[in-house]
């Protein structure tokens, strides 16, 4: 939903970012205002991943120049830690297995870390066994889940619900959903998608990685980005996704390198 | 190692400090006068000299045993200081009110209250300090039952007739090198006794604390269940920082009788040198239970966090029919402590079972080894085994090994081996960060879900305190 008064919540200017000395990131622009909805789409290996990794503060890559605001604060000086309670989150597009930690545990202790962090008080196993079952209706999940250790044995779909119950407790300012229909089937990609939209708020924003416009059938983004080589090369509204699922990302990349030539 | 896995890792000792209380010792050194200026000093019947004794000529024929994989100096034999107890001790207390106040005190530092008034609900404890036992509490209530429970040497004086009945059946003095030497010196531990038919109405526990720099401790426990009987038996341990080592050759033995059962479990958090190396104790320690009746089970827990070096493998010898043996254990070495630890299962009866749970956890310079054998023996038909051994790594420069040995001699036997490795990478803790969790919350969570199936089988006091204590180990925020 756009709203030219609406808030800006996150301004990235110029961002390069590397891994062991490759730069990946080669100058990001990039802007969410608050009830936004934007999806970053491009081909493998054009730097998608990685900059959803370089927002949440992953410690295996480098910024080397650029700047993030969030919320008014510069991000890039947050702990990864802090960037989660400041209320980042990224739904991984690999969720890890925690063997022998439960879901529920998992989830409480993330829940009372972000009340922590934001001075509130911290709630007992009984508030929140509640509030936990109440949030797994949104992504209809089972609470013979929460019980289970955290992601282990899950098949991919319940992974990804999984993810989406996080952020349904969590309820970040900006939620970088990372390939999240990747591996899911129809039914679950519904419910995921139905969850997500369900916890979109006119002061919350979504950021959709994916490859596919299929995704976007079920979550409508207001802006549709393109990345290649390291940045954004193109924007547009939910039309642009159509074209890319019909005419492929050659036509923008020759653009693109047009583009760059001219610059040269 | 990472820098935030390295940070995580290092926390300091806390039951480092020294108690200034005047000791009454032995001379360093060891020779058959010392054995039995010992013997002398408790008052022991000759029976107990002639042990010791026989013990001694034997353990000067054998040589220390050089397998295990770890590395230390050689140990001066002749350095070490064989008896060391409180002066007070030296008389009977009537009461624990009589007990030295610098004593109680150093206890209740450590979060062992002896008082009777604060005393652990339905724990009764026996403390060893240095070379002798301080007190034992709930002796009374436990009397009411028919069950002794008391220090060795009190039970060398008043019982000498079940003493001499077991001591030595399970583990005998020659068994090995650091068994000859504790049966020739051992000063103090504690002994149980549990009638036929009696289940033990509260847990019973044992805590160690090695005070004196130079003394080695030897302490000796003997639990006796009879038939039908069934006891929850708990050990901790702490020692000072000193930066000299300080061994620690201990004896427990078990026996159950028919259809009893014996749960013992040890949280040994003695101390484990400093950073770099320095100092720790060498924990060289002989435990083994005879399950000797029928459908007798006989079960190990331990939660091993201290030491500089840990050497013991708590077994089961499984004679009776149906006898179960289960070993279930967390050893967790940082900096340069090394652990080489695991269990023997030894099936001789009809469908014996036994089952091993091992989870190892290196961090920093750290060397951890598992080394467990399970043995069918020809007669043991229908004899089943199970055992799963796990390591974690933390960083890149600890090291974990796995020895497993399966002699098998009976065709009917079924056994099992699972094990894996795993780390704790930047992948796993950048998922709990994105979460909102900090890095020193992130690995304690993951290390106790990594040992849950062992914390599973502890008494509930026993999980926390040892839940706990991998966290301080690991953790440099907490406490």
């Amino acid at each position: 939903m756009i709203n030219e008064n609406a808030k800006t919540i996150l301004s990235v200017r110029n961002l390069h970012a590397s891994v062991e000395g490759t730069e990946i990131l080669k100058g990001v622009d990039f802007e969410v205002k608050s009830g936004e909805v934007h999806a970053i789409m491009g081909l493998n290996g054009s730097g998608k991943s990685t900059f959803s990794k370089v927002l949440a503060g992953h410690p295996d890559y480098a910024v080397t120049q650029g700047e993030v605001i969030f919320k008014g604060e510069n991000l890039l000086e947050l702990e990864p830690h802090e960037r989660a309670n400041s209320g980042v989150f990224l739904a991984f597009q690999y969720p890890l297995e925690i063997p022998g930690v439960s879901n529920r545990d998992f989830l409480r202790v993330a829940y009372n870390a972000h009340r922590k962090a934001n001075g509130e008080e911290e709630v007992d196993v009984f508030d929140f066994d509640d509030l936990v079952e109440e949030r797994s209706e949104i992504v209809k999940m089972d609470v013979s889940f929460l019980d289970r250790s955290v992601n282990e044995g899950f098949s991919g779909g319940e992974k990804k619900r999984n993810e989406i119950l996080q952020m349904a407790l969590l309820e970040p300012t900006l939620a970088i959903l990372d390939e999240t229909d990747s591996g899911l089937d129809i039914d679950a990609l519904k419910i995921v998608s139905s969850g997500v939209n369900q916890l979109s708020t006119p002061s919350n924003a979504t950021v959709l990685i994916t490859h596919y416009q299929r995704l976007l059938n079920y979550i409508v983004p207001d802006y549709v980005h393109v990345m290649a080589k390291g940045r954004i090369v193109k924007t547009g509204g939910k039309e642009l996704a159509q074209k890319l699922e019909e005419k492929g990302y050659d036509w923008l990349t020759a653009e693109d390198t047009v583009a760059e030539e001219a610059m040269v | 190692m990472s820098s935030s896995v390295q940070s995580v890792v290092s926390q300091p000792y806390k039951y480092g400090f020294v108690t200034d209380i005047e000791s009454d010792s032995l001379p360093r050194g060891l020779s058959e006068d010392v054995v039995r200026a010992i013997s002398a000093k408790k008052g022991e019947p000759k029976f107990m000299l002639d042990f010791r004794l026989k013990a001694y000529r034997r353990w000067l024929t054998m040589t220390e045993p050089s397998w295990p994989n770890v590395k230390y100096p050689p140990i001066d034999y002749n350095d070490i200081v064989y008896y060391s107890a409180p002066k007070q001790a030296e008389k009977k207390l009537d009461s624990l009110d009589e007990v030295d106040p610098a004593l109680l005190e150093t206890f209740d530092k450590l979060g062992i209250s002896i008082n009777e008034q604060k005393r652990l609900a339905n724990v009764a404890v026996d403390v060893v300090f240095d070379s002798v036992s301080i007190a034992t509490t709930f002796k009374e209530d436990l009397a009411k039952h028919g069950i002794i429970f008391c220090s060795i040497s009190e039970a060398i004086q008043e019982h000498p007739e079940l003493v001499k009945k077991y001591i030595g059946t399970v583990i005998p003095a020659a068994d090995n090198y650091f068994a000859a030497l504790n049966s020739a010196v051992f000063s103090d531990g504690s002994f149980v006794y549990i009638p036929k038919g009696v289940k033990c109405p509260m847990d019973l526990s044992t805590y160690f604390r090695m005070n004196n720099g130079d003394t080695g401790q030897f302490e000796r426990t003997l639990i006796v269940a009879e038939e039908g009987s069934s006891v929850t038996y708990l050990e901790g341990c702490t020692a000072p920082m000193y930066d000299t080592n300080q061994l620690h050759a201990a004896i427990v033995e078990l026996v159950a009788l028919d259809d009893a059962e014996i749960k013992y479990s040890t949280v040994q958090n003695w101390f484990a040198g400093d950073e770099n190396g320095k100092g720790g104790i060498y924990n060289f320690v002989t435990k083994r239970g005879l399950c000797k009746g029928i459908n007798s089970k006989i079960s190990w827990t331990q939660v091993e966090t201290g030491s500089a070096i840990t050497w013991k493998y708590p077994s089961c010898v499984l004679v009776g029919d149906n006898s179960v043996g289960e070993f279930y254990s967390v050893a967790l070495t940082n900096n340069y402590q090394q652990a080489d630890t695991g269990t023997k299962m030894v099936h001789v009866g009809k469908n014996t079972r036994s089952t091993i749970i091992s989870k190892g956890i290196s961090a920093g310079k750290s060397k951890n080894s598992y080394r467990g054998l399970v043995q069918v023996n020809p007669k043991a038909e229908g004899a089943r085994n199970y055992s799963q051994c796990d390591s974690m790594l933390l960083g890149d420069t600890s090291n974990a090994n796995t020895y497993p040995y399966i002699q098998v001699k009976n065709s009917t036997a079924q056994v099992e081996h699972e094990a894996s490795t795993s780390k704790i990478g930047e992948d796993q803790l950048f998922y709990f960060a994105q979460r909102g969790i900090s890095p020193e919350d992130a690995v304690s969570m993951i290390i106790s879900g990594f040992c849950r199936d062992v914390f599973n089988e502890l008494p509930m006091e026993f999980a926390a305190e040892a839940d706990k204590l991998l966290s301080l180990k690991l953790e440099n925020s907490v406490g």
